[in-house]
């Protein structure tokens, strides 16, 4: 049992009952929706004619159905059309604050949590959405709900959950050239499988995680899900205090001096109990890629894909799968495997700092003519501070569509989708078949510089070499 | 309950006791299977969850010939068996709301996704699991007595097929949810709201003021 951790702390200030099934009912601090998993949760409590209780602490934005080209109402898509006016409809009525298209302030619910400030350590955050996870970036207990656990937050702002373990990943030394958050990640997945963390949530740290920005720790928690994880937390500190002062939703002043004190009591204790400790070695990790169809199957990008016998007897027929979907071979490399699109975008890479990041690998250079690139910012406030930077003005010299925020190709719910087997270089986080758009779409998932050196060769390409051959 | 004919929606909500399931199985083969899988993102463009067991694996059963959704023999099943880490992948209520209104009242596998698991849960079907050498051996069983019932019995922690009767393993929260009709949460969290309440003025960043009356 751990104990003295950020996660046993922020569970116990938010305990209200032990429930006769044996599960704690928690407060919930911050209740964030989507028009995909909530209009089915407020109809719910239509029917046992309840209402919402804590409306203020609710956010609501839309994302994973807007289209993220024409936005002009009504949709083209009725289905996108509905589902907007049905979550318009629910938000109003409740009163729950509406990150709509336009506020200027709609994008990724993962996206504006955190950048209006919303997103705060200890809090206990939970969304209808996996990548809640993403939050506990912060420092924050996140994690995604069902439907009907929505259901129960918007009537009682609680949620009934068993205490998990807690697993500490100390990421060790220091990253190589090339390697982002994103690798760090892809490699733990690698490391500890898809379902490693079942049971567990993940604390990072160690000094890769204590030196990486917000924006890269919110990358790290973001695909803690992707390994199992049902929530990954980092501790607060200097670098999450700075990124927080001064956004809206937080305090000024004094107060926020205060705050600060409370958010470091709440972070784990130096002396803390985990139920496990993993260590891996940060300066190992290569720029890596997936070449499978599940977040576990990564490779460095000079490594070779592994044979069946290389792997756990439990992953061989996945892996077999695997070779047939994607048309790959055990010994080969990912490097040089033809893409048709390059996809920057996603609540994993969809901030500022990653389009800038891209930006830089591109500047004087063009995507390949067989190409179809694109970029969609996490949110349109990503987007309009890419625009002043003249970020836009890069992608679309070089031939990158500049789109509207939204969760656009990373599930292929909107206009955005793969069509018959095209491989994607994607910087979001699942390679799932069928998670772009098309059932028989390739996904070879890497960071945003990755996905923009791919754009450029048409090709999966080393980031390392691409960046020293100059540009035309 | 029992399994519904042709894939058509299982739609009326189950007992609020679940002691048991039992019915006619369908084995679901492999390793990782994702919500994706389970439900396409594309059938999620509804506002209810009404008519969604019939997306159920959409994508595959066009592709593999036949996929047992497809199989004349598996029509009827309410009990699925599915190998490790069954509903990996994304919160979304619609892959359990799929397989139930398809017809699956409880499933037996080697593992689950946590939130998959819940989210079975809050449906009230159970989710229990053994070992992958036994959940071989009752997919194989299916397969050969497709008519015959298959017992989930949720009190007991077992599994009976045939002349068979193994041990299972179900966590305890799920059991007693299942067994003593608690799985629905709202109501029961409801009547704390009192204790919620404290617990919201408690907090340093919860303000007075959003704190509401009690309804
Ligand atoms: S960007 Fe992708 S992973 Fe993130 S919330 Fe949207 S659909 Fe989900």
């Amino acid at each position: 049992m751990s104990d003295g951790t950020l996660y046993d702390h922020v569970w116990d200030e938010h305990l209200v009952e032990t429930l006769p099934t044996g599960q704690d009912q928690l407060f919930v601090g911050l209740h964030l929706i989507h028009e995909v998993t909530s209009p089915q949760a407020f109809g719910m409590l239509r029917e046992r004619e309840l209402e919402v209780a804590f409306p203020e602490q609710t956010h609501a934005t839309v994302d994973h159905i807007v289209p993220t080209g024409d936005r002009s109402r009504p949709f083209q898509d009725g289905a996108a059309e509905t589902m907007l006016e049905e979550l318009e409809e629910n938000v109003r009525k409740a009163g729950i604050r509406f990150s709509g298209p336009e506020t200027g302030n709609q994008g990724i619910v993962h996206v504006i949590g955190p950048e209006q400030g919303l997103t705060q350590p200890g809090m206990t955050i939970v969304c209808g959405d996996s990548h809640t996870a993403t939050h506990g970036a912060f420092g924050a207990l996140a994690f995604g709900i069902g439907t009907s656990q929505i259901r129960d937050v918007l009537a009682t702002q609680s949620v009934a959950m068993e205490k998990q373990a807690v697993r500490r990943i100390e990421v060790t030394g220091e990253l190589g050239e090339g390697v982002t958050a994103k690798d760090v990640v892809l490699s733990i997945i690698r490391e500890l499988g898809t379902d490693g963390g079942v049971g567990y949530v993940y604390e990072y740290g160690g000094d890769v995680v204590e030196s990486m920005s917000m924006h890269e720790r919110m990358t790290l928690c973001n695909m803690s899900i992707e390994g199992g994880a049902r929530a990954g937390y980092v501790n607060p500190d200097k670098t999450t205090y700075e990124y927080l002062e001064g956004r809206e939703a937080v305090t000024t002043g004094d107060a926020f001096e205060e705050r600060k004190a409370y958010w470091d009591s709440i972070s784990s204790d130096p002396d803390a109990t985990y139920d496990d400790v993993v260590e891996i070695d940060g300066s190992a990790i290569k720029p890596s890629v997936t070449w499978g169809i599940t977040p576990g199957q990564v490779v460095g990008i000079t490594e070779t894909i592994p044979a069946p016998e290389d792997l756990p007897a439990d992953k061989r027929e996945t892996a077999e799968q695997a070779y047939d979907h994607m048309g790959v071979a055990p010994g080969q490399t990912m490097e040089g495997y033809e893409i048709d699109v390059a996809f920057l975008g996603s609540c994993t890479n969809g901030r500022l700092s990653d389009l800038r990041q891209a930006a830089e690998v591109l500047e004087g250079r063009e995507v390949h003519p067989d190409v179809r690139a694109m970029v969609v910012p996490g949110s349109q406030r990503v987007k309009a501070a890419a625009e002043a930077a003249g970020l836009d003005q890069i992608f679309r010299e070089s031939g990158f569509e500049w789109r509207e925020a939204g969760c656009s190709m990373c599930l292929g719910m909107n206009e955005d989708q793969l069509e018959g087997d095209e491989v994607s270089a994607s910087s979001s986080n699942r390679n799932f078949i069928g998670r772009q758009g098309s059932k028989d779409g390739r996904t070879v998932l890497m960071s945003p510089q990755m996905v923009t050196a791919a754009a450029v060769t048409g090709e999966v390409t080393d980031i390392r070499s691409f960046e020293e051959v100059k540009p035309v | 309950m029992s399994g519904t004919e042709n894939g058509q929606a299982a739609d009326e909500p189950p007992a609020a006791r679940v002691p048991a399931v039992s019915g006619t199985g369908i084995p679901i083969r492999g390793n990782d299977i994702d919500t994706d899988q389970i439900i396409p993102s594309r059938f999620m463009k509804v506002v209810t969850f009404e008519g969604l067991g019939q997306y159920a694996f959409y994508d595959q059963r066009i592709e593999e010939d036949p996929h047992p959704l497809e199989d004349d023999r598996f029509r009827t099943a309410s009990i699925m068996a599915v190998n490790a880490n069954f509903g990996t992948g994304s919160s979304r209520e619609h892959a359990p709301q799929a397989l139930m209104r398809w017809g699956i009242e409880g499933l037996i596998g080697e593992s689950f996704a946590e939130i998959f698991r819940g989210n079975c849960l809050a449906l009230g079907l159970p989710t229990v699991t053994t070992d992958s050498e036994t959940v071989t051996e009752i997919q194989d069983w299916i397969e050969a007595n497709p008519d015959e019932d298959i017992e989930i019995d949720v009190e007991d922690a077992t599994v009976s097929y045939g002349d068979t009767t193994i041990d299972v393993e179900i966590d305890d929260s799920q059991q007693r949810a299942l067994t003593e009709g608690t799985w629905d949460t709202t109501a029961v969290m409801k009547a704390n709201f009192e204790r919620v309440r404290d617990r919201a003025q408690s907090l340093p960043y919860i303000e007075d003021a959003e704190i509401p009356e009690q309804r």
